[in-house]
Formats: structure tokens, sequence, C-alpha cells
């Protein structure tokens, strides 16, 4: 150990009440940044891990779609999407980055349940896959959050007619006795309502309409309940489908759970283009991993631009503004509560350099006459501020792991904003992200020594004689 | 052959300002202070004693005058190299002994040639050389605060001799020691001071030290006077 450092740990020592105080202020500002900012990173990586489980990292559509597509899905509609899917597939850029590649068919229209005495019916928003390639890419966890879900087998590649719909969507259109929902009020008889709507209802077109075009497939079948659902065709014709409700999927956005149908891709195509060429609105492209996304998109756009295709490529972040928002308010927070961490440290610092500087003022006179420079005693001040800041931080670390390391094994959970069913609570610690550890550490070291800096430089511009003269 | 100068000053004062008020510590001196010998600075409290050896010292500049130590004039120097100039020609001992508390006697000893950048087995040597010409080897181990007054100063001045100054300046070295102590202080300093051939400078009113001296400068109210007269010089 070089002399220096032998005297600024022994001068440490010295006061070891007083750097106990200090090094605990800062060793509490490095937990509260490691804790929060571990629960920060971990709620942006539940939140990246279900957009991409449900998403994907990019999904391409037809030029234009983002803005104008989800009013007119039909119109927006990938033509040839096999083939697109085909060149994106068998390209060897792309190939390896891949761990999912599937269509999705965006619908919009009327969903009514017509069967026995109930006369419901509600707009919707529907969302067509394949779903098993859906159950693989929720097998998706890169970021190790443990919010795997176990694949869905009401709904099969196979069973072409079968669908979920949003627990709000379900219990609208009186779904709750038939599926046999928990918590879910049963509609009133129709007699119940008033007289005037009960009787505009049966005359209704769509009504009309439901009935003639899925006449003897509406109604409660034997694999469960069934929902007519009325779309527009790509040429404007009304069309109706016939869905047999496997169940209901939560939402966690109230909006979408009361409008939300998941359906079979080739039923949300044969709504939206009845007999004509099957199109896809989007195509997903979920990679194994995220550090992927932009060199995918630069290979996708070049391949577009080969090809002449007019295709837009969009990430989950675009599709998912929430994401964004999420992301900016916890960084602000995290930001705020480092400030406060930073200058709880930075006034500890300061207050007991100060002290040490006026209790060891005859000290630095007579090494400074002894031959000290100026720039000498500054170091040694600085370098105390540094040990104890980087001392501090250091145990810390180890107590906000430790404290971690307890939390992710309670077994606690929680339901972030826009989840539908609770996730485990975790503390990302000590190895996700490794930023975030060596972040704090060296901010925290470096508000330390800067402290210091301010009482170090106070005593190397003392004078030697006064300072000699110090009692 | 004429005695060469350790420490020559020239019309030397120094003025302190308080408030808006001036007070002179030194006014006009003018001194020659031969090398190798055992000086001797007398004169009551407040007559301007330490603040000459603070200027003969380095570790303070005259308001006017010239002042050569060891060759250098010292206004000249910046001051880090002021430090520098210290570090290399000028010992000090202290009144209050003033060792660094978190080392012990052999890192307080040994600090000095830290300062003068000597190498590892040499430095070891001349440490050990020095406590043991003290008669302290056997506590080199120990921190300042497990050593009696008489113990602290003898190390204060092997700090202050252990990296063979030219110059080594005392401030009332034994006013802080009983006068057995005290006598045992002076004659190890006068032992080393013949060892090691160093200019020796005291600010004292001890009698016993003064007796001691080989030259002896007396200074009343900021001015140099003969002694025992009060007669400016």
């Amino acid at each position: 150990m070089s002399f220096l450092w032998k005297i600024v740990a022994r001068n440490i020592l010295r006061n070891r009440r007083r750097s106990l105080m200090t090094g605990s202020a800062v060793a509490a500002g490095a937990m509260g940044m490691l804790l929060f900012g571990g629960y920060v990173a971990q709620i942006f990586a539940g939140l990246e891990t279900a957009s991409v489980q449900r998403n994907g990292h990019l999904t391409v559509f037809h030029s234009g779609y983002f803005l104008f597509g989800p009013g007119n899905p039909a119109a927006y509609g990938i033509d040839h999407y096999r083939d697109v899917m085909t060149l994106i597939e068998e390209d060897p850029v792309l190939e390896p980055m891949i761990n999912v590649l599937t269509p999705t068919q965006s619908v919009v229209g009327i969903a009514g349940n017509f069967s026995g005495a109930i006369d419901a019916s509600k707009t919707f928003v529907g969302e067509g896959f394949i779903p098993s390639d859906r159950n693989r890419m929720q097998q998706w966890d890169e970021l190790h959050t443990g919010s795997i879900k176990l694949p869905d087998h009401r709904m099969a590649d196979e069973a072409q007619g079968r669908g979920l719909v949003g627990f709000g969507l379900a219990r609208m259109l009186g779904l709750c006795a038939p599926l046999k929902l928990p918590a879910c009020p049963a509609m009133p008889a129709t007699a119940d309502i008033s007289p005037g709507r009960v009787g505009a209802l049966p005359d209704s077109s769509l009504v009309v309409l439901a009935r003639q075009d899925a006449a003897g497939t509406a109604g409660e079948s034997p694999a469960g309940p069934r929902l007519d659902l009325l779309g527009a065709t790509a040429s404007g014709a009304p069309n109706v489908v016939s869905l047999a409700v496997a169940g209901v999927e939560r939402q966690g956005v109230r909006e979408l759970d009361d409008n939300f149908i998941a359906m079979h891709l080739s039923l949300a195509q044969e709504l939206v283009y009845g007999r004509g060429e099957h199109k896809a609105t989007g195509i997903v492209l979920q990679l194994k991993h995220t550090s992927d996304m932009p060199a995918a998109r630069a290979r996708l756009m070049s391949l577009f631009r080969q090809h002449n295709l007019r295709l837009e490529i969009k990430d989950f972040a675009d599709l998912n503004p929430f994401y964004g928002q999420v992301v900016g308010m916890f960084s602000g927070i995290f930001l705020f509560i480092a400030l406060v961490m930073g200058t709880i440290v930075l006034f500890a610092v300061v207050n007991t350099m100060t002290m040490n500087v006026l209790e060891r003022t005859n000290e630095i006179g007579t090494t400074r006459a002894m031959g000290v420079r100026p720039g000498g005693i500054r170091m040694q001040f600085m370098s105390e501020g540094m040990l104890i800041g980087a001392l501090g931080t250091a145990f810390g670390t180890c107590a906000a792991i430790a404290l971690a390391f307890a939390v992710n094994h309670a077994g606690l959970t929680w339901s972030p904003p826009g989840n539908a069913s609770p996730v485990p609570l975790r503390i990302s610690m000590p190895g996700h992200p490794p930023a975030l550890i060596a972040g704090t550490w060296i901010a925290l070291v470096l508000v330390a020594t800067l402290a210091a800096a301010i009482p170090a430089n106070r005593a190397a511009r003392l004078s030697v004689v006064d300072a000699l003269r110090h009692i | 052959m004429a005695v060469q100068a350790a420490v020559t000053l020239r019309r030397v004062a120094k003025t302190y300002r308080t408030g808006a008020i001036d007070v002179p510590a030194l006014k006009d001196v003018t001194l020659e202070v031969p090398s190798q010998r055992f000086s001797t600075l007398i004169g009551a409290s407040g007559s301007g004693k330490t603040t000459l050896l603070n200027l003969v010292g380095c570790i303070d500049v005259p308001t006017s005058g010239t002042l050569e130590v060891c060759g250098q004039i010292v206004a000249k120097l910046n001051a880090d190299e002021m430090a520098d100039f210290r570090a290399r020609n000028i010992g000090f001992i202290f009144q209050n002994f003033s060792l660094v508390p978190v080392l012990s006697a052999y890192e307080n000893v040994e600090y000095p040639l830290l300062l003068v950048g000597v190498k590892g087995n040499e430095r070891r040597e001349r440490t050990l050389e020095m406590l043991t010409a003290v008669g302290l080897a056997e506590y080199a181990e120990r921190r300042p605060n497990e050593l009696s007054g008489g113990q602290k100063q003898r190390v204060a001045i092997a700090r202050a001799l252990v990296k063979r100054p030219s110059l080594v300046l005392a401030d009332e070295p034994t006013a802080n020691l009983d006068s057995a102590t005290g006598a045992a202080i002076l004659d190890l300093m006068r032992r080393v001071q013949a060892e090691f051939r160093t200019t020796f400078i005291f600010a004292s009113h001890d009698p016993q030290l003064i007796s001691h001296a080989d030259d002896i400068f007396c200074i009343r109210d900021g001015r140099i006077v003969k002694p025992d007269t009060g007669a400016a010089q």
C-alpha cells in the first residue's frame, strides 16, 4: 500500500464513528439507487417481455397501415404475404435471428349473441393469428423475468372456428353463465330492460344479417357458446362468421377487455376477405435477441427496397406507446431519486471532510512545512472522500444484493399497469443490468470525491503559518 | 577563513494586516546566520522570533527585503517550488512536536525521505539509523500517543534530520518538556548537529539552551539587537 493510501485509510479509521456515519449515508444512497433501479429495470424487462410475447419485436405492415389501416384493415392487407414470409424466412441474414415468424390479421366489426333469451351485440376489435405460433411467442423470456405463459390449448391450429374473448366483452354479450365465469354477473332477462329498446333489437339489420348468414351455427353448440361476428369485406359487403367461444382472455386495459376477440387467422381472414384472396395485416417477427432488432430492421428494409415491396416496419415500442410512456416515467423517477441520493451523499461527505480539515489543520501545517505540496494535501483529502465513497457504495451494493435476493425469493407478486394477471415481484440484481451497479458505484464515488474536493481545496490553500498556529 | 552564511537577510521586513491595521512584526532586519553552527534566537514573547524563523523556514514570505536561504533567493520560488525546497533543505522541530498521529515513529521519520524520493532499502536504512541515533529504535512501531513527551521530541528531531538538511529550525523545542528531559534533548541536538554538520537555528527562552549556543541573536520589537545591551546591531 502506498504511503498516501496508508495515511488516508488510517485517517478514516481515526474518526471511526464519523466515517461510519458518512459511509452509512453513502451506503444508504447506493442501496436506494440500486434497489429502485433494479425494480425499474425489472419493470422495463417485464414490459418488454410482455410486448415481445404479444407483438413480437418487429411487425411488417402494408405501407400506411400504421396511420390509416386500423380503420380499414381490409384495404391495408399485405398482398401475397406468404411469399413475403418466405423471402424473410429464407434470407441468410435474418434466418438465424428469427425465433417466430407469423402472420396476423386485424379485424373490426360487431359481435352478437342471439342465442336463447339473449340478444346482445357489441363492437369488437379482433386479432387473428396462428395459435401454435402465438404459444411459441409466449415462451420468449430472454430477460429472465419468469413470466413465461403456459401454452394455451383452448385455441388450436386445426380448430379454426374457435376463439377467446375479453372478460368485459364476455360479460356484455351474456357469456358469463355459458362460460361459467367466476365473479361475472349474469345478464338480466330482456324483459327487465327498457321495453322501447328491446322491441327494436329483433328487427335491426345486424340481427337480420347475422341470422341469415350464420343460420344454424349461432347459439350454444355442444362445444360451448357461439358468437356471430359481422364485418365488412374488402369490397365493402357485409360478412358474417361464427366463432365458437372457447373461453376468456383477460386484458389489462378495460377498453381492450371490453372489445377484444382473439381468433384463428383463417377465421379473421374469412371475415375480412370472404372468398377473395386472403391477405394479412401484419407479419410478426419475434427475434431470439432484442439486441438484433436494429440489424433485423435494417435488413428487412433493404430486402423490401430490393424487391420493390411497399411495406413498413414497426417495432414493439412503436406499436405499444404505453411502453415508451412507462419507460419515460420510471426513468424520470429514477433520475430524481438518484439526484436526491447524490445530494445526501454530497452533503454528508462535505460535512465530514470539513470537520476533518478543521481538526487536522495543525497537522496540515506540519506536513506542508515538511515539504508536502498544496496538491499533495488536496490529493490526500480527496482520496479520503473517494475511499469513504467507495467503501460506502460497496457496502450499500452488498446490502442491496442481499435485500434483492430476499425479495426475489419471497414469492411476492404484483400486477403492473396494463397487465391482467399478476407477475412475480422481482428486483433485477446483481447481474442485470450490470451497468446499473457499475454506474451507481462510479456516480457515488465521483460525488464523494468531488464533495471532498471543496474542503480539500480549502486545506490546500491554508497558509502554512496560520495552520501551524491553529490549536 | 570566513564562515559561509546559511541564511542571509537584507533589510527584511514583515508586516501582518489585522483588519484595517498593519502590525509590523519584523523591521529592517539584516542578518547572516553562519552555517554548521548552533545558533539561538532569543527575545521576549511577541518580539518577532517565530516570524523570523517562519521566514527563514520558507513557510512565510517577507513583505520587503531579500532573504537567501542555503544559497536560494526565496522570493523567486512559487508555492510548489518552495515546498520542494523545504523538503530538500529544511528540517523543522516544533514546540508541540507535531508528529503525524496516524503514523508510527518509524513512519514519521520515514515521511521526509518519501517526499524527496529516497528509494526502498536506502530509505529503510536511513530511517532506522536516525531512530537509533536518537535512541528510539525499539519504539519504532509505536504511534505518537504511545510515546512520552521526550520521546516524541526525539522522533521530531529524527524526522528533521533524516533527510540530512542544510538547515534545521527549532521553535522552543524544549518548552513543553521538563528540565531533565529538556537537557537530554538539548544534548541530543548538540550531538547530532556535530555529527551531521547541520546548521541549527533555535528560537528559545530557555537559558540552558542559550548557554549551549555557538551564536546568539537577540531580537526585540522586530529588530535584531546586541545581546544584553538592547542596542541595535
